[in-house]
């Protein structure tokens, strides 16, 4: 069982959250000078890390808010948790 | 005694069994290989066997980094169909079914497949309108379908629930009656077997640590037992894909996902077939051992653990009880997990990449098992000919650029949902 510390409402059953995937992808700021290029990495590349993993979290049934995560692949262990905005580093 | 036969069995038990020998060799890494395939898994051997036997190449190395069938070819399901829709699909894993059919002959290796026919069962109309339009299209490329009513699906699997009280009543189902399961173990050695006898070097606990480059070509392979020089070299290393390909310098549209499957304790002859629920996730068949072999959904986070959680353990589980209600009185006897190497349209990737030598098998999902043999054959006739063959042409790496996705379910650019 994975416990995410949801910076709202504590540390969290992970059933009660949806996987929001990679949080490292950043969507192209202006759609209009981005290039094909661009969106092809942002939509389908994935770095895929075995490892720490930065990612969002949906707290479905929760607070209903989204929360970053930092959590290592290969153990599932959660490294750090925060707001989408937060920087995180193991340990926090 | 090389070839298996009634023969040679009755020989070997008249004679203590001291004679067979053994199934592949154990070779040191030569110097220099004109492929080098990397990952003994099903699809790296099949694709072994295949370059030696339909391409001549022997000349050969499997790298796998632990042994053969401790990866995914020894943790699926063993489900093999090709109920497929789509055009760029569709004709691969007929293909592939059909060199199911003639593979126990063809590798002198009993792989156990047994067409005993998977079941989908459909729950609404809208779902059976669906199965009904798969079933004509998948009938139109040459596949075999049948649509069945309520009771046709009574008829064959009475103990389902038909009950008044069952939450999403059976309505109908797709059935392949051509599909079936297979020994997935037999798979592997079977390949593994027929692929050293072609002169194949089938390399166990030799783990790839590097690509040696010149320019845009791959020129030999650093492994835990030292550099291996080669011609060319295709990737087949299914939830491990994305890490080496990085060290060949290529990012990929892949995410490794946790994907459980479960097997009970051994039961009397019970399900016949494969059964597919059309409510939830989840598919069960029967193990000729007599264990109920069984999963559902993936983890749904990014994982390279092998193992996954209790809450999708529990899912499947209910999907399964809502399905058949006496599963509740059956024991699991084990669960395991394996990785998924989920790609952004839930089709594979078997193809030529950015690097001039070296080719790409990867983006399975949930589907690899079925796929070996149609796999590894595809895959060597890529490597062989430097060009696809029909049946993978639109397999290619660069879809996701050119926008020609094969998304049979629909399902965009989220890996966790194919």
């Amino acid at each position: 069982m994975i416990r995410i510390p949801c910076p709202h409402c504590g540390p969290r059953d992970h059933a009660e959250f949806s996987y929001a995937g990679d949080a490292t992808k950043i969507r192209p700021a202006d759609p209009d000078a981005a290039t094909a290029a661009d969106w092809h990495d942002y939509v389908y590349f994935r770095d895929n890390p075995r490892g720490p993993h930065m990612e969002y979290w949906h707290h479905t049934q929760g607070c209903r808010a989204y929360v970053k995560v930092l959590r290592d692949t290969s153990t599932h262990e959660v490294l750090a948790a925060g707001m989408p905005g937060d920087t995180l580093e193991a340990g926090r | 005694m090389a070839e298996y036969s009634v023969f040679s069995l009755i020989r070997n038990a008249l004679g203590g069994h001291k004679d067979w020998i053994r199934a592949w060799r154990d070779p040191e890494p030569k110097k220099h290989y004109d492929v080098i395939v990397i990952g003994g898994g099903g699809h790296g051997l099949a694709t072994a066997y295949y370059l030696a036997r339909n391409h001549g190449i022997t000349n050969v190395a499997v790298l796998e980094k632990g042994w053969i069938g401790g990866g995914n070819v020894g943790r699926n399901t063993t489900i093999v169909r090709s109920n497929y829709m789509l055009d760029g699909n569709a004709h691969f894993y007929e293909h592939s079914l059909k060199l199911w059919e003639g593979l126990s002959r063809d590798l002198n290796y009993n792989v156990m497949f047994s067409q005993r026919g998977v079941l989908n069962l459909g729950h609404s109309d809208g779902q059976m309108d669906a199965y009904a339009r798969r079933g004509n299209t998948m009938r139109l490329n040459g596949v075999d379908a049948e649509l069945l009513d309520r009771k046709d699906v009574q008829r064959l699997y009475p103990h389902l629930d038909f009950s008044a009280a069952a939450r999403f009543p059976i309505y109908g189902g797709l059935l392949q009656a051509r599909g079936g399961t297979a020994r997935h173990d037999a798979v592997a050695w079977g390949f593994a077997r027929g692929a050293d006898r072609l002169g194949v070097d089938i390399i166990q606990n030799c783990e790839v640590t590097g690509f040696e480059r010149d320019g845009n070509r791959v020129t030999g392979i650093q492994t835990t037992r030292g550099t291996i020089g080669c011609g060319r070299v295709g990737m087949a290393v299914a939830g491990n894909t994305s890490r080496v390909a990085a060290m060949a310098g290529l990012r990929l549209p892949i995410e490794s996902h946790v994907l459980q499957a479960f097997v009970s304790e051994p039961l009397k002859p019970l399900v016949d077939g494969v059964i597919t629920y059309g409510a939830g996730h989840f598919y069960i068949s029967q193990s000729d051992k007599g264990g109920l072999v069984l999963g559902g959904d993936l983890d749904f986070y990014n994982s390279y653990a092998q193992r996954g959680n209790l809450p999708t353990v529990e899912h499947v589980m209910a999907c399964g009880l809502a399905m058949m209600p006496y599963l509740g009185r059956v024991r699991i006897l084990r669960g395991w997990g394996g990785l998924m190497d989920m790609s952004m349209d839930g089709s594979p990737i078997i193809s030529k990449t950015p690097i001039d030598n070296l080719y790409l098998n990867a983006g399975w999902c949930y589907g690899g098992f079925k796929a070996t043999p149609g796999s590894g054959y595809v895959f060597a006739h890529t490597i062989a000919n430097d060009t696809p063959h029909d049946f993978n042409k639109a397999m290619t790496l660069d879809r996701f650029a050119t926008g020609h996705l094969i998304d049979e379910g629909g399902k965009g650019p989220t890996p966790k949902l194919h």
